[in-house]
């Protein structure tokens, strides 16, 4: 028990936040229309690439003879990148096609 | 100065992810939601490449960061340009797989830095948990993303093994007594090994879990995955002390929960249901077998006729459609028939297409006004008063066994009643049945015809016929 009180004193700050952004998530997401089901999934999908962050601080801190934290580090940050980009761009080309038929 | 500005644009990312994402939940907002989001992440990212320090050291690479991130986006905005609307769900699934991969690699360097740093794993539980459970559910993420892609690509069929079931339970409680015995130190074999085992493990399960799941499943699995991810991410972020990636992430995995829920309860299915898979994985014959009744064809030529000579005209939608690129020809059908008076709306059920909202996306491609694709509810009091309904490549959600038998493994999910309108028309490419493998009654009904080819093909020359008949 004791155990347990340190470790939320020691994290304090994160529990917090983890706990105000899961009743945040639900209530942002509990009231969508279907129709935007797919670009709100795809848009929810670009932010979790913020992983990229750490993959960023991998890499800087990888010391120059480290070729195997340099590489995956390397691979790590593409792969974030894509997922970031990729996933905002994609959620664009969804929503753009919304914008159309709101013009006719 | 320089971490007060970092702290600065960590709050200005995390508060522009959570507008972004309410922004995006709303038709007029979304699209401006998806750039504020895209603005803040841009903004974090930056920070952390020049104003991150540990120990008052900044980060170092930069060249081969900036390199990854030039490849990322380049390949990234190619990738996300030049695919089909039809193939938005893969693709969705893919990026999903890519930041869990990301999540991944993230946990094994920083693994093999905390036994370099000569630490016994055991004397930093919260540390070392931290670093294997973002492992674990990162790659979890990561394969069973890719084989979600890959279902939906087409490339990888259904397959159960036999007690499919067990074999994952196994899995997950073998993943679970390894995180026990590392961090407590109970399991004393060489901590590199046995990472590389759980890493094992964890991509074998994401594999065996998505594997037996129907393709009609698919869009809950991917938001499932999706929110993984995020959950993936948001241990990056404690691991980090980093406040962005852990807002983005619980955010993230906090509202793919919801999001799974809602598509659950749109197909009136839960989520264990689901995750053990009694839809179209075990294609059991699902109690009316009505297969071998008669049923009729019909020509273009009289289906011009038809449709010609009604007053309304609804028509229905299905991965069939998405599939022969037909959102375009469907709407010049539409086209055509205003033309010559007759009322033409589409009905859109919840889950038509492999995504909630995948219809609307398509259809909204090929310029066919807002107005006239209408929700399940709005729709199904008015097939009474229609004349012709079009069935287009959709197949589950216009199965009447959803209502009458209570056999059937769709039983208990709302359907579109189609059989309501007077005339129905249902373009397939054969009698074969639906994703969900079950055989549908509605095609054997009196009223209604079969209209046999492949959906574009046979819209065009639909509308060929009814334009030389006007």
């Amino acid at each position: 028990m004791e155990q347990v009180l340190n470790l939320l004193t020691e994290h304090f700050y994160f529990i917090f936040l983890l706990i105000l952004m899961i009743i945040l998530g639900f209530e942002v997401i509990s009231r969508v229309p279907a129709v935007l089901h797919t670009p709100l999934m795809s848009g929810a999908n670009a932010i979790h690439g913020v992983v990229i962050i750490g993959a960023i601080i991998v890499m800087g801190q990888a010391e120059s003879d480290n070729y195997l934290a340099l590489i995956l580090g390397f691979i790590a940050v593409i792969l974030g990148t894509l997922n970031v980009v990729g996933g905002f761009v994609v959620t664009d080309r969804m929503l753009e096609m919304f914008k159309k038929r709101k013009k006719n | 100065m320089n971490s007060g500005l970092l702290s600065l644009s960590y709050l200005i990312g995390s508060v522009s992810f959570i507008i972004g994402l309410k922004m995006l939940s709303h038709p007029d907002t979304a699209r401006k939601g998806n750039l504020y989001a895209a603005v803040g992440m841009t903004l974090a990212i930056l920070a952390t490449i020049f104003l991150y320090t540990k120990d008052g050291v900044g980060l170092g690479n930069h060249l081969w960061i900036f390199g990854g991130l030039i490849i990322g986006s380049i390949v990234g905005t190619m990738a996300a340009k030049k695919v089909q609307m039809t193939a938005m769900p893969q693709m969705v699934s893919l990026f999903n797989g890519m930041g869990g991969a990301c999540a991944a690699i993230i946990s094994i360097v920083e693994f093999k830095h905390l036994l370099h740093t000569g630490a016994d794993i055991t004397s930093e539980p919260v540390l070392t948990t931290t670093i294997l459970i973002g492992l674990v559910i990162g790659t979890v993420s990561f394969t069973g993303s890719m084989i979600a892609f890959g279902k939906l690509n087409g490339n990888i069929n259904d397959k159960t093994l036999p007690l499919q079931q067990v074999v994952n339970i196994g899995l997950l409680v073998l993943i679970l007594i390894m995180l026990v015995g590392m961090v407590t130190g109970l399991i004393s074999a060489d901590a590199m090994t046995m990472m590389y085992i759980l890493l094992t493990i964890s991509a074998l399960y994401g594999i065996l879990f998505v594997m037996p799941i129907g393709g009609a499943d698919m869009p809950v699995v991917i938001s499932l995955l999706n929110s993984f991810t995020g959950v993936a991410a948001a241990f990056g972020g404690f691991l980090y002390d980093n406040s962005v990636m852990l807002t983005g992430g619980i955010l993230v995995g906090s509202a793919g929960t919801v999001l799974t829920v809602l598509m659950c309860n749109a197909m009136n299915r839960s989520l264990t249901n689901v995750i053990v898979g009694s839809f179209g994985g075990n294609k059991q014959a699902g109690g009316s077998s009505e297969s071998g009744g008669t049923y009729k064809e019909i020509s273009i030529t009289d289906t011009a006729v038809l449709m010609m000579y009604s007053k309304k005209v609804i028509i229905v939608p299905g991965y069939g459609l998405a599939v022969a690129q037909a959102q375009h020809t469907c709407h010049e059908l539409e086209k055509v028939l205003d033309q010559n008076g007759v009322e033409v709306k589409y009905a859109i059920h919840p889950v038509a297409g492999r995504m909630p909202g995948h219809m609307n996306v398509l259809l909204a491609e090929a310029d066919v006004s807002y107005d006239k694709l209408l929700d399940m509810d709005e729709i199904n009091p008015e097939f009474a008063h229609t004349d012709v309904v079009l069935v287009l490549g959709a197949n589950d959600v216009v199965n009447p066994a959803a209502k009458t038998d209570p056999a059937s493994p769709i039983y208990g999910m709302p359907i579109l009643d189609v059989e309501d309108a007077a005339h129905v028309i249902v373009n397939k490419r054969s009698m074969k049945p639906g994703y969900a493998g079950i055989e549908n009654g509605l095609f054997f009904q009196p009223k209604t015809s079969m209209l046999f080819g492949d959906a574009k093909d046979a819209l065009n020359k639909l509308v060929a016929e009814i334009k030389s008949m006007a």
